[in-house]
Order: structure tokens, then C-alpha cells, then sequence
């Protein structure tokens, strides 16, 4: 409460003086305020989230939202993409009479690198919209106050669940559309083939390993927390009215996709300097 | 006149270059409604958000039941919170709860207390609105009106002490708005609550002020019962009960 008020004071005095700024500068500036802002943001949610009461009740509701709402979505986008790059990578390995590797390329390229970060693009596009656009319409009307008013504290009643359960159930969304991204792999195969269920998992598993399955199912608990985050900060810090709630959902999800490329790349260096 | 249960001193509030609040001082009895006046962005609504915690002051005291805002920390302000009811201008109803859950919603903390005692508290609270029927109406099937005594419902269930209400009967028909004056009337007179209320509706302030402040260039212009404000010699005072 104290934060924002500081913020909001610091806005209108800056109003007044930036006209005559340098643009490049100004720009500069916000951009390095809003990080910080962002920061205090992510600081005072691991403050508040081990801080007793806990909003279980919540907690369950927005696991239960966000993870078992979504898994419709994730599953056809699974199956789709299991079948599609099956397809799509029949005809290179074809070339070089490699066609029985078509399992095991397709399952390491799922696991390690399209699973988690199509399934986690797709929840960006789902959750974090929906929490953006959800806190923001809160904050322009009032609901936020109307919260803290009556003794309960909306930043972990409404942040801290949303960020718990999105940074929980994207792992287990991500395991899930692999399963069935897996699955689409398997029909896949067999639109232009005779491969038995057995056969096909038991090349799948032959050449996968602790390092293509781990890693990737680490980062998603990285990405499940950005996107909430981002999304959360967006919607909280909402204003301009209605104008404001649908900036709020757009730039919640342009930022949560890029967030997700940005902790990819860094995880993929990880992954190779470790293991 | 009753103890005195809310006081401001010399309160001032700014944003950059703008200083909304310049010198405010008041008192409040218990039991007493007193209502604000003043044009838009005047700071009406920053001078009652002052008073729950929303917006920090910059200098000077607020004092509710006693303490001083400034000098509680957060668990202690939502305590003295519950003893403070407001009603949002647009009510600021939850919009994804019904309306039960709504009024459930401040009696989050009362976990030990059965089901039936949490159920009765709120069909009593819906009831002194006249809205028993809508207790399982979400907040977008309610109108303008309904949807402003859910709102006052939800700050009676926790029987405050004080009572802020924010423009309570803008954008209501003048019927609707004066069932509004005359559901805070009663709400002072049963409960004996003290109340600060924001509004542009001399109506509204005829039959609900004992006491009426006007607000202007940040300071408390003018001060008194309506009948003597209403008759002032000051024409810019007289201006708001035209």
C-alpha cells in the first residue's frame, strides 16, 4: 500500500518535470524503474508467501483454474504437435535412411525443447491474460481496495495464490502434453508405417536420459513463476481504467512469452555447463 | 455531543505538484453523520482513504477509535479496519462471488465460528438492506442500486463503528438515491454508527447530515447543519444546494 502510494506520488512529480527531458533518457529511466519496481514486486511476494495465514482455500481454487481448466488446451495442443513434427520430420530422415530414428528424435526434441516451451507459450496466452486482465478490472474497480479495507491482504490473497499455483501446475501441465505430444508421435508414425505401441515407447525411452528429462522439467517451474508474476504485477499495478485492463492482459502475455524464450536460453546454457 | 471517535489534525495530502489536501481538521462523534462537499477533485475521496490506510498522508494526524493510523503496522491497521466499514462509489462488489460469498468474504477470520452462525449474520445483513432474495445472485444480474446495498450490506455484516461512504447514490435514478439516504439514516439511527459521507446530492445530505463540511482549495471552507449552510451569505457555499 505504502509502495504504491510512493509510486504514484513519484508518477505525477515526474509528469510535471519530464517535458523537458531527453525522450531516449526517459525511456531509459522508466525502463530501469519498472524493473525495479518489478523486483520490489517478486521480493515481497517470497516475503509474504511464507508469512502465515496461508490462503489455502484459494490456493486449491487457483490451482484448480489455472492447472486442471487448462489442460484441455494443452492436451490438443500436445497431440497436435507430437503428430505435427512427426510428420513434418519424416521426409529429412527419409533422406537418410533413418527413418527408425523418427522416435527417438521426435521424443528428445518434445522433451527437452518444444513441450515445455509451447506448453508454457500456450499457458502464457491462457493464464497470464487471464490473471492480467482478472487483477486489473479488480484494481480500476476498487475491488483491490474494497479487499484491503476489510482487513484482508489482497497481495496474498490474490498475488501469492495465483503465483504458487501457476509456478505448480505448469510442471505438471508440461509432463502431461509431453505424454500426449508423445502419444500424437505415435499416430504419427503410424500414418505411414506399421510401428507396435511397445516398439515406438520402448525407442523413445532407449534414448532418453536424466539430462534431456530433468532439466527441462526444472525450467517450467521458472517459467510457471514468471508468467504469473508478470501477469500479477501488470494486473495490480493497473490503471487508466478499462483502457488500463486491457493493457494490462497484452502486456502481462508479451512479456511472460518473452520471459519464457529469455529463461530458455539461459537454462539450455546451464544444462550444457552441468551436464 | 457523543465521545469523539475520529479526529484529523492539520492533515496534508499532495500528489507531485498538486496539494489536494491542504489543512484539513476535523472531529466526529459517535452516532454522527457528517458529509463532505466539495467540487470534483476537491479530495473528498483521498480525505476518507486517508482514514482507513489506503492513501498515506503526508503530514498531520489521523486518529480512528483512538489510534493513530500512522503509527500502526499492518496487522494492527487491518484489526482497526474491521471496526471501519466503506462503501466503495461503484461498490466494489467481487465480481466472480455471488453475493453470499461477497458478504462471507469480511468474515474470513471467523473460522471457529458453525455455518449457521456465519449464514445467519448474513441474511441479517441482507435483510436490513431489504435484498434476502439476491443472496444467491451473482453481482452482475444486480442493477445500480442493488448493487450499492449488497456493497453496504458487506460493510454491516462486521458492525462498524464508523461508516465511509464514497459518493453512495451517484448514478442512481432519484428514487433509488433517496431509498439510498434513507437506508444510511437508518443504518445511523439502529446501529448507532458514526459516518462520513461523500457526495454531490443535496438530497442525500438533507436527509442523512447532522453536520455538513464543504471542502475547497484543500481546506474545510465552511462548516454547519444544513439548514445553515444551505441559507449561507457565501454564494459559492450556496452554490451546492442549488
Amino acid at each position: 500500500m505504502v509502495v504504491d502510494e510512493k509510486i504514484k506520488n513519484k508518477i505525477v512529480s515526474e509528469e510535471i518535470t519530464e517535458s523537458s527531458e531527453n525522450p531516449y533518457l526517459k525511456k531509459l529511466k522508466d525502463f530501469f524503474e519498472e524493473i525495479s519496481s518489478l523486483t520490489l514486486f517478486a521480493l515481497r511476494f517470497f516475503k509474504e508467501v511464507v508469512r502465515p495465514p496461508y490462503e489455502f482455500k484459494e490456493f486449491v481454487k487457483q490451482s484448480y483454474l489455472i492447472g486442471y481448466k487448462s489442460f484441455p488446451l494443452v492436451a490438443i495442443t500436445g497431440l497436435i504437435m507430437g503428430l505435427v513434427l512427426t510428420i513434418q520430420s519424416r521426409p529429412t530422415l527419409a533422406q537418410f535412411g533413418a527413418e527408425s530414428w523418427l522416435p527417438a528424435m521426435v521424443a528428445v526434441s518434445i522433451i527437452r525443447e518444444i513441450g515445455p516451451v509451447i506448453t508454457a507459450l500456450i499457458f502464457a496466452g491462457k493464464v497470464g491474460s487471464g490473471i492480467g486482465a482478472e487483477l486489473a478490472s479488480m484494481k480500476v474497480t476498487e475491488q483491490i481496495d474494497a479487499m484491503e479495507v476489510s482487513g484482508t491482504n489482497p497481495f496474498k490473497y490474490l498475488v501469492v495464490t495465483r503465483i504458487l499455483s501457476a509456478t505448480i501446475m505448469l510442471p505438471v501441465l508440461v509432463v502431461a502434453a509431453d505424454a500426449i505430444s508423445l502419444y500424437g508421435a505415435y499416430i504419427g508414425v503410424n500414418l505411414e508405417g506399421d510401428v507396435s505401441f511397445h516398439l515406438f515407447f520402448l525407442q523413445v525411452f532407449e534414448k532418453l536420459s536424466f539430462a534431456d528429462v530433468f532439466p527441462a522439467i526444472i525450467k517450467t517451474f521458472f517459467f510457471g513463476f514468471m508468467i504469473a508474476l508478470l501477469s500479477c504485477y501488470k494486473g495490480f499495478n493497473a490503471n487508466k481504467g478499462t483502457e488500463g485492463v486491457g493493457q494490462a492482459a497484452n502486456s502481462a502475455v508479451v512479456l511472460a512469452s518473452l520471459s519464457i524464450f529469455i529463461i530458455d536460453m539461459i537454462a539450455v546454457q546451464l544444462t550444457n555447463l552441468f551436464i | 455531543m457523543e465521545a469523539v471517535i475520529t479526529e484529523i489534525e492539520h492533515l496534508k495530502k499532495s500528489f507531485g505538484n498538486n496539494n489536494v489536501l491542504k489543512d484539513i481538521n476535523l472531529k466526529i462523534a459517535k452516532g454522527e453523520n457528517l458529509v463532505v462537499f466539495g467540487k470534483s477533485g476537491s479530495g473528498k475521496s483521498v480525505l476518507i482513504k486517508c482514514l482507513v490506510g489506503l492513501i498515506e498522508p503526508d503530514e498531520g494526524k489521523v486518529i480512528v477509535l483512538g489510534k493513530d493510523i500512522s503509527e500502526l503496522k499492518n496487522e494492527e491497521l487491518n484489526i482497526l479496519r474491521k471496526k471501519v466499514g466503506f462503501l466503495f462509489q461503484s461498490a466494489a462488489l467481487y465480481d466472480s462471488m455471488t453475493v453470499r460469498e461477497n458478504l462471507e468474504f469480511p468474515l474470513r477470520d471467523l473460522k471457529s465460528k458453525p455455518k449457521e452462525e456465519i449464514d445467519a449474520l448474513v441474511i441479517e445483513a441482507l435483510k436490513n438492506v431489504g435484498l434476502e432474495d439476491a443472496i444467491d445472485k451473482m453481482p452482475s444480474e444486480l442493477s445500480g442500486g442493488m448493487r450499492k446495498r449488497v456493497g453496504l450490506a458487506r460493510t454491516l455484516i462486521l458492525k462498524p463503528e464508523i461508516i465511509l461512504y464514497d459518493e453512495p447514490t451517484t448514478g442512481l435514478d432519484p428514487i433509488t438515491s433517496k431509498e439510498i439516504s434513507n437506508l444510511i439514516l437508518e443504518v445511523q439511527k439502529k446501529y448507532n454508527t458514526a459516518s462520513i459521507i461523500i457526495t454531490h446530492d443535496v438530497e442525500c445530505a438533507r436527509i442523512t447530515a447532522n453536520r455538513i463540511i464543504i471542502l475547497k482549495d484543500g481546506t474545510s471552507a465552511a462548516e454547519g447543519t444544513f439548514d445553515e449552510l444551505s441559507e449561507s451569505t457565501d454564494e459559492s457555499v450556496r452554490a451546492f444546494f442549488k
